[in-house]
């Protein structure tokens, strides 16, 4: 089944402003269903999923088994160790031995750029990329939209400056991606070590120093600064980083205007961001989490080959 | 005596500045004459009369760059499905890279690799010996034993020699066997774990780019070895507008430098890459279009001597896998030609002389090789040619195992119609 969203979710890039807000809007009716004492729909009922997870992942991985779950679908997890990919197995017939179980989606998170893509070429089924590499991570990017939209009523013209390693961050990409063709404003700020060094032609404003970003920006999406960049020589101490680039609360008092903070999770905190930044008045990061179920509700609905419109109804199982 | 006429073709050879439509007369393997009729009769017992007419009559292609992958890897290449690849694209010669396994490091390898060219009775093989043992960049290897094999030339590629002192003594050493040092020009610390060109693609995609400094410092230390020592550098692949203008600053002060270029590197740009197709990933990795039109400009104006394929079969499922994890390298030597046609003369650049000068002249002259000559008296190594048919790549069809091409499905301009080797044909165009 084909849906307005086509086959697959690979990205943010290769969508439209209209197919971003489509979801978004989809989302509306499902964050009331996690609200709910008995959570759940039958929207999903006999579908099965699997959620195919070649890295390490918790928030990502559960926000999907739960969206799935709420949507009464069958799931099954896969985790890269303790199966057949331990083994050797490639990634193409890893997906094809599940296929053959006739399974409907496959949600899949893996370490190279493109895998997702890889696999919805070779498979039929329905695959949502849950983070590929360094290039996107779409259900992230949208959760991050819809917090936004939530909290300003609006996209369009919104001041966001991504901040840290952008580098190697596919949220920074979805992000980048889905604020620009929704009409908002994006800069990123970070050191240039961790900053593509073609990030000038991504149509982005460059902030060399953190005060600027924070001066300028209505919102913050801190992005974690994985830990290793300093042992691969990126930058010389996490001490200094937070010195340098740290969202500090010293430093949003500064600002001329309440700055919104998002964190696409897990937070170290002290590094990339001071504590009372994150457990602070305008951190919506926990809200990002709960929207994070609903946009991947609305995603799952959407490449199932439900109507938009029809949402609403669809959560009492009688359209899809 | 046997007695063979390639009659009426066009005869492109800049070696002796000649572009006529004339006959070709070989005897005993070897160029007898170029002229008109030269006193053979087609009808004439004993002579074997070959139609060229509408056709381009050159000395044969060499191709100074290409991985054969025997010993090691014969499932995905052998040296005689190579050499015969070599045939079907126009090579009368190949020189084949030593980064086999076991490493083509000394005179038993470099001996092995001869014998299996000769049995394959296709297109010459000539071995390139390692520079250093087992590549590893540490120890020379025996270059006058290698050579006294049969080697070539010397090169790590496949791997840059990264101790700028070991290459100075191999430019040293290799002054008294004279033979050129091929250098892979990869600075490793800036290119490592980078899968295509860093630029606005690679950021987009989120695979990790290799800058074009990783490729222009390691070709300005070579340049300036060179002038110190005197040897000849050549300097393999080069793919980007920085390496020309080093290349030409080299030129320009007398120093021993001379450098090729891939087909692929002056026919695609890294926009080839976009969908992560892993036919389109090789080191060093396709440019931007600047650096496509630079290397252009240096094959027409000549800072660049020779095209090269960089022929590299892989296995089909080492090429099936995530883009980061797939292994570098396309199949070259059967589409070499027409994408040179296609790309370079087609669109006016270079004339077809010029590109005959780039595939086989200058190849070798500059390996010092026989061939890349029509001269009375030289071995009859002949590429025959239509460089107006068009014809769609399918890798199915190709003599090489591998499939690996960035060209599948496209219709390119120019067709091999004989390729003759002493004078014996080793490939005809069954089409």
């Amino acid at each position: 089944m084909t849906g307005p969203l086509g086959k697959d979710l690979l990205g943010l890039e290769p969508l439209s402003g209209d197919q971003i807000r489509l979801i978004l809007d989809t989302a509306e009716p499902f964050k009331e269903i996690s609200e709910r004492a008995i959570k759940k729909v039958p929207t999903l009922r006999g579908a099965t999923i699997v959620n195919l997870f070649f890295e390490a992942s918790t928030r990502t991985r559960v926000s999907f088994e739960f969206a799935e779950k709420r949507l009464s679908a069958d799931t099954v997890n896969v985790a890269a160790s303790g199966s057949s990919v331990a083994k050797g197995e490639t990634l193409v017939d890893t997906a094809r031995n599940l296929e053959a179980m006739r399974i409907d989606m496959v949600v899949i998170r893996h370490g190279a750029s493109g895998a997702a893509r890889f696999l919805a070429e070779r498979i039929e089924s329905n695959v949502i990329n849950a983070g590929d590499g360094t290039h996107e991570h779409p259900t992230q990017g949208l959760l991050d939209l819809l917090t936004l939209r939530d909290h300003f009523k609006r996209l369009d013209g919104l001041k966001v400056c991504i901040c840290g390693d952008v580098l190697h961050s596919r949220v920074a990409r979805s992000n980048i991606w889905g604020l620009a063709k929704m009409g908002a404003e994006v800069a990123v700020c970070g050191p240039r070590s961790l900053l593509p060094n073609a990030i000038d032609e991504m149509g982005v404003t460059v902030f060399d120093h953190i005060e600027d970003a924070i001066q300028w920006a209505d919102a913050l999406n801190v992005l974690r600064l994985q830990l290793e960049r300093m042992s691969a020589g990126y930058i010389p101490s996490l001490r200094e980083y937070n010195r340098v680039f740290g969202v500090t609360r010293e430093r949003l008092e500064r600002a001329p205007h309440d700055v919104l903070i998002l964190h696409p999770g897990p937070m170290n905190r002290g590094v990339e961001i001071d504590s009372d930044v994150a457990d602070g008045p305008f951190s919506v990061i926990l809200d990002q989490v709960t929207n994070g179920v609903a946009i991947r509700m609305a995603v799952l609905y959407l490449l199932s080959g439900g109507r938009p419109e029809l949402a609403e109804a669809a959560k009492s199982g009688a359209a899809r | 005596m046997t007695t063979m006429l390639l009659r009426g073709g066009r005869v492109v050879d800049p070696s002796q500045d000649l572009d006529d439509v004339a006959d070709v007369v070989i005897q005993d393997g070897r160029i007898a004459g170029v002229g008109a009729r030269l006193g053979i009769e087609p009808g004439a017992d004993g002579v074997d009369v070959i139609d060229c007419s509408g056709l381009v009559v050159s000395p044969g292609f060499v191709d100074v760059h290409c991985h054969l992958r025997e010993p090691g890897r014969e499932d995905v290449e052998t040296i005689a499905t190579g050499a015969r690849a070599a045939a079907a694209g126009g090579f009368t010669a190949v020189c084949a890279m030593p980064n086999t396994d076991p490493v083509t490091d000394n005179q038993a390898a470099v001996g092995f690799i001869m014998r299996q060219g000769i049995r394959a009775q296709a297109a010459r093989v000539y071995p390139i010996g390692a520079i250093s043992l087992g590549q590893k960049g540490e120890a020379l290897a025996e270059f006058g034993e290698m050579v006294g094999a049969g080697a070539v030339a010397v090169s790590d590629d496949g791997k840059p020699v990264v101790s700028a002192h070991l290459m100075r003594t191999a430019l040293e050493y290799a002054r008294t066997f004279g033979i050129p040092v091929a250098d892979h020009c990869e600075e490793p610390t800036l290119a490592k774990g980078g899968a295509m060109n860093e630029g606005l693609m690679s950021a987009k995609l989120g695979l990790k780019g290799i800058p074009s400094e990783a490729e222009e410092i390691m070709a300005i230390r070579d340049i300036l070895l060179a002038r110190r020592t005197g040897g000849h550098i050549h300097l393999c692949h080069m793919s980007t507008r920085g390496s020309v203008d080093l290349i030409r600053w080299g030129k320009e002060r007398g120093i021993n430098v001379t450098a090729e270029v891939c087909p692929h590197h002056l026919s695609l740009t890294e926009a080839a890459v976009e969908g992560y197709d892993t036919n389109a990933k090789m080191n060093p990795p396709l440019r931007t279009e600047d650096d496509v039109i630079a290397m252009r400009e240096a094959v027409k104006d000549g800072t660049i001597d020779v095209i090269a394929t960089d022929h590299a079969p892989h296995h089909y499922d080492e090429k099936e896998r995530e883009f980061a994890d797939a292994p570098n390298g396309i199949v070259g030597l059967e589409t070499a030609l027409a994408v040179n046609l296609t790309w370079l003369v087609k669109p006016g650049i270079i004339d077809v002389g010029q590109l005959v000068d780039k595939m086989a002249v200058a190849p070798a002259r500059i390996f010092h090789l026989p061939g890349g000559t029509l001269r009375k008296g030289s071995p009859a190594d002949i590429t025959v040619f239509d460089p107006t048919a068009e014809w769609t790549v399918e890798p199915s069809k190709f003599r090489s195992k591998g499939r690996n091409s960035p060209y599948a499905g496209m219709t390119l301009t120019g067709r091999v119609h004989y390729t003759l080797v002493d004078g014996r044909i080793i490939h005809r165009n069954a089409d």
